[in-house]
């Protein structure tokens, strides 16, 4: 039913150069929380952090009362089964098919059958839209399908943690749309803890109960979505916008004359725009992270940008067709939304 | 001490080799040896744990003999032959021609066979399993199956360096045979030596426990070309450029290290074993 994360105080670096230092933050059991940061800050190497791959230089990860980064080889590949995890390529292998790549965890870690094992893997395969794809090497495949492919691998075994290395690099728009709609509904058919890492800010806005920036080598906020949704914080505010202006340059960042020319040029940054609605499960459930749009902001006297959780007409976001289901308030809708195929080329990339 | 990310001790960091060595290049280059040789005794360590990968190892040896036994077999047939040619001319000129059969085959079964079985061994076995291990690296294949609960060490490695010792043990009793045949016919057929005086001489100096050296040798030389070529393999950075150093690396590596260890266990097999009729 998920598992809390908690990482506090983790260091990382490699030789001399410090990755982020000092990251403190709790992944609540059952939310999705997604990471952002730009390029090359260490997205990463956090994950792997976090499932052990590599060790940081302080701080700990506690899951279950363990702490990772102390634990004997033996207890780690123990601790490890409960995650899935998506590497960034797919990280699939090279010399089997994908029905044996998907099966993999399976014949490893349990004794299903062999007719038991087709069928998970036939509905894992069907879900990330792979069907038919059975037989093919990953060296055969795109690799927006290799990343798909790694993704039924992950979720195989029904992890209660699940690691997801950018999901949508490589995803057309309508893919990406759907996979983010897989995500919210996974999580609340499994419940476990979801952690994005990913680049494209429509998936940030719509998908997570939480939200994470890593910046100049550390996390510079991490918290409820409508906490940085509503963020003056420059950094929070230009990334979540997408925008040039801020202190994000294209080397990392900005030096301090430019900061400074931009400055005394006057720019204002622009008005922050509406909190999106999040996805909901197509299903009409309710996960068990999720919150009353506005809740957050109300709960803490914060005032939500003009036009908050309102579905602005003409404006299609990735929601696709949860929108609709949820323009007449947060309560469940009443019948299950099965126009996902007509909601969703109107997706934007 | 930084080990190697699957090592089976406890810290499981992994620092890059490539920034080591360009800011310490002395500290790197012992530190390198301190995790080759832990990653040594990590696949030890791992050789009795269950459940023992058949297929793997079925399929490794398989590939490992295809890509060896023939360039052996081509390469072991003159290598005999030189042999037989040099020591023919050498026991002629020291009035000793009665002894050339036993000294071509002293000296192919004691040095040559395990020096052309750990050429062979190293440079197709060795650079094979370190590209394919090198790449599997790369493509994140390694990380998903140490976070699917599987050890590449037991998984992958374990089988590829027991595949590699049975097969150096059985390439070396390959030379032996064609290296010994390829004497015969060159000192018997071309160089016209009698067969009798051939088969003769070397149950007078050659003895049993020279060919058992000789395997010994074959499978230490296995087990280090394995080793050393899954180490580089698994420690492969920086895309595929990376993978194409690691082998290289590894191939350089091995060469020295087996050299280097014939010596030692053919200096110490003189000190055990007394050469026949002295
Ligand atoms: N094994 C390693 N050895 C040395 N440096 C590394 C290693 N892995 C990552 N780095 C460095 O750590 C930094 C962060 O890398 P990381 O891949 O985590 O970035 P990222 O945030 O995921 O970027 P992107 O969004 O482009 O995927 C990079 O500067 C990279 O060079
Ligand atoms: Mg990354």
């Amino acid at each position: 039913m998920g598992v809390e994360v908690k990482v506090e105080g983790l260091t990382k670096s490699f030789g001399r150069q410090v990755i982020w230092s000092d990251v403190s933050l709790t992944l609540p059991a059952g939310e999705i929380s997604v990471l952002l940061g730009p390029s090359g800050t260490g997205k990463s190497v956090f994950l792997k952090n976090l499932i052990g791959l590599l060790k940081p230089d302080r701080g700990s990860i506690t899951i279950q009362g363990n702490d990772l980064t102390k634990l004997s080889e033996r207890k780690l590949y123990e601790v490890r089964k409960l995650f899935g995890v998506l590497f960034q390529d797919g990280a699939l292998f090279g010399s089997m098919n994908l029905y044996d790549n998907i099966a993999f965890p399976l014949r490893e870690h349990t004794r299903k059958s062999e007719s038991e094992v087709k069928r998970i893997v036939d509905d894992k395969m069907e879900m990330v839209g792979l069907a038919g794809t059975e037989r093919k090497l990953p060296g055969e495949i795109s690799g927006g399908m290799r990343k798909r492919a790694g993704l039924a691998r992950a979720l195989v075994l029904d992890p209660e943690i699940v690691l997801v290395d950018e999901p949508d690099s490589g995803l057309d728009p309508v893919r990406t749309a759907y996979i983010n709609q897989l995500f919210v509904d996974l999580n609340q058919q499994i419940g476990a803890t979801f952690l994005i890492v990913t680049h494209d800010v429509n998936t940030a806005r719509t998908v997570p109960d939480n939200i994470g920036l890593l910046y100049r080598r550390h996390l510079a906020m991490f918290g409820p979505r409508e906490m940085l949704l509503s963020s003056e914080e420059p950094v929070v505010r230009q990334f979540l916008n997408a925008q040039r202006q801020g202190p994000i340059g294209m080397s990392e960042e900005k030096d301090v004359g430019e900061l400074e020319a931009e400055r005394q040029a006057g720019y204002e940054m622009p008005p922050l725009p509406p909190i999106a609605l999040q996805l909901l499960p197509t299903d009409g459930q309710v996960r068990a992270g999720q919150r009353p749009p506005g809740a957050w902001c109300q709960a803490n006297g914060v005032t939500p940008p003009p036009g908050s959780f309102q579905d602005p007409p003409g404006v299609a976001g990735s929601a696709g067709n949860a929108r609709h289901a949820q323009s007449s308030g947060w309560t469940k809708p009443a019948g299950r939304a099965d126009d996902d195929t007509l909601a969703l080329p109107r997706v934007e990339g | 001490m930084s080990h190697p990310a699957w090592s089976a001790s406890t810290t499981h960091t992994r620092r890059p080799e490539r920034e080591l060595m360009a800011s310490e290049p002395i500290t790197g280059g012992l530190r390198t040896a301190g995790n080759l040789f832990s990653f040594g005794l990590d696949t030890v360590v791992s050789l009795p744990r269950r459940p023992f990968q058949i297929r793997e190892f079925i399929q490794q040896a398989w590939f490992i003999a295809s890509v060896t036994i023939l360039p052996t077999a081509l390469v072991s047939i003159p290598f005999g032959a030189v042999i037989a040619l040099q020591l023919g001319t050498l026991t002629r000129q020291l009035g000793a021609q009665s002894f050339t059969g036993a000294a071509s085959v002293l000296a192919v079964v004691r040095e040559a066979s395990p020096i052309v079985t750990a050429l062979l061994i190293a440079g197709a076995a060795g650079s094979a399993i370190c590209a394919d291990l090198g790449s599997r690296k790369i493509r994140e294949e390694l990380d998903a199956m140490q976070v699917l609960g599987i050890n590449p060490i037991q998984r992958l490695v374990v089988p590829r360096v027991v595949a590699c010792m049975l097969i150096g043990l059985l390439l070396n009793g390959l030379v032996s045979v064609v290296g010994v045949s390829g004497g015969y016919f060159f000192n018997v057929i071309i160089q016209g030596g009698t067969p009798g005086a051939y088969l003769a001489s070397f149950t007078a100096l050659a003895q049993l426990p020279d060919l058992w050296s000789a395997e010994i040798k074959a499978v230490i030389f296995g087990f280090i070309a394995a080793v050393v070529a899954s180490y580089k393999g698994m420690n492969a950075g920086g895309g595929p450029k990376g993978v194409g150093d690691a082998v290289n690396q590894s191939v350089v590596i091995t060469f020295m290290l087996l050299f280097f260890v014939n010596f030692v266990v053919t200096a110490i097999y003189f000190q055990v074993v007394p050469a026949k009729g002295s």
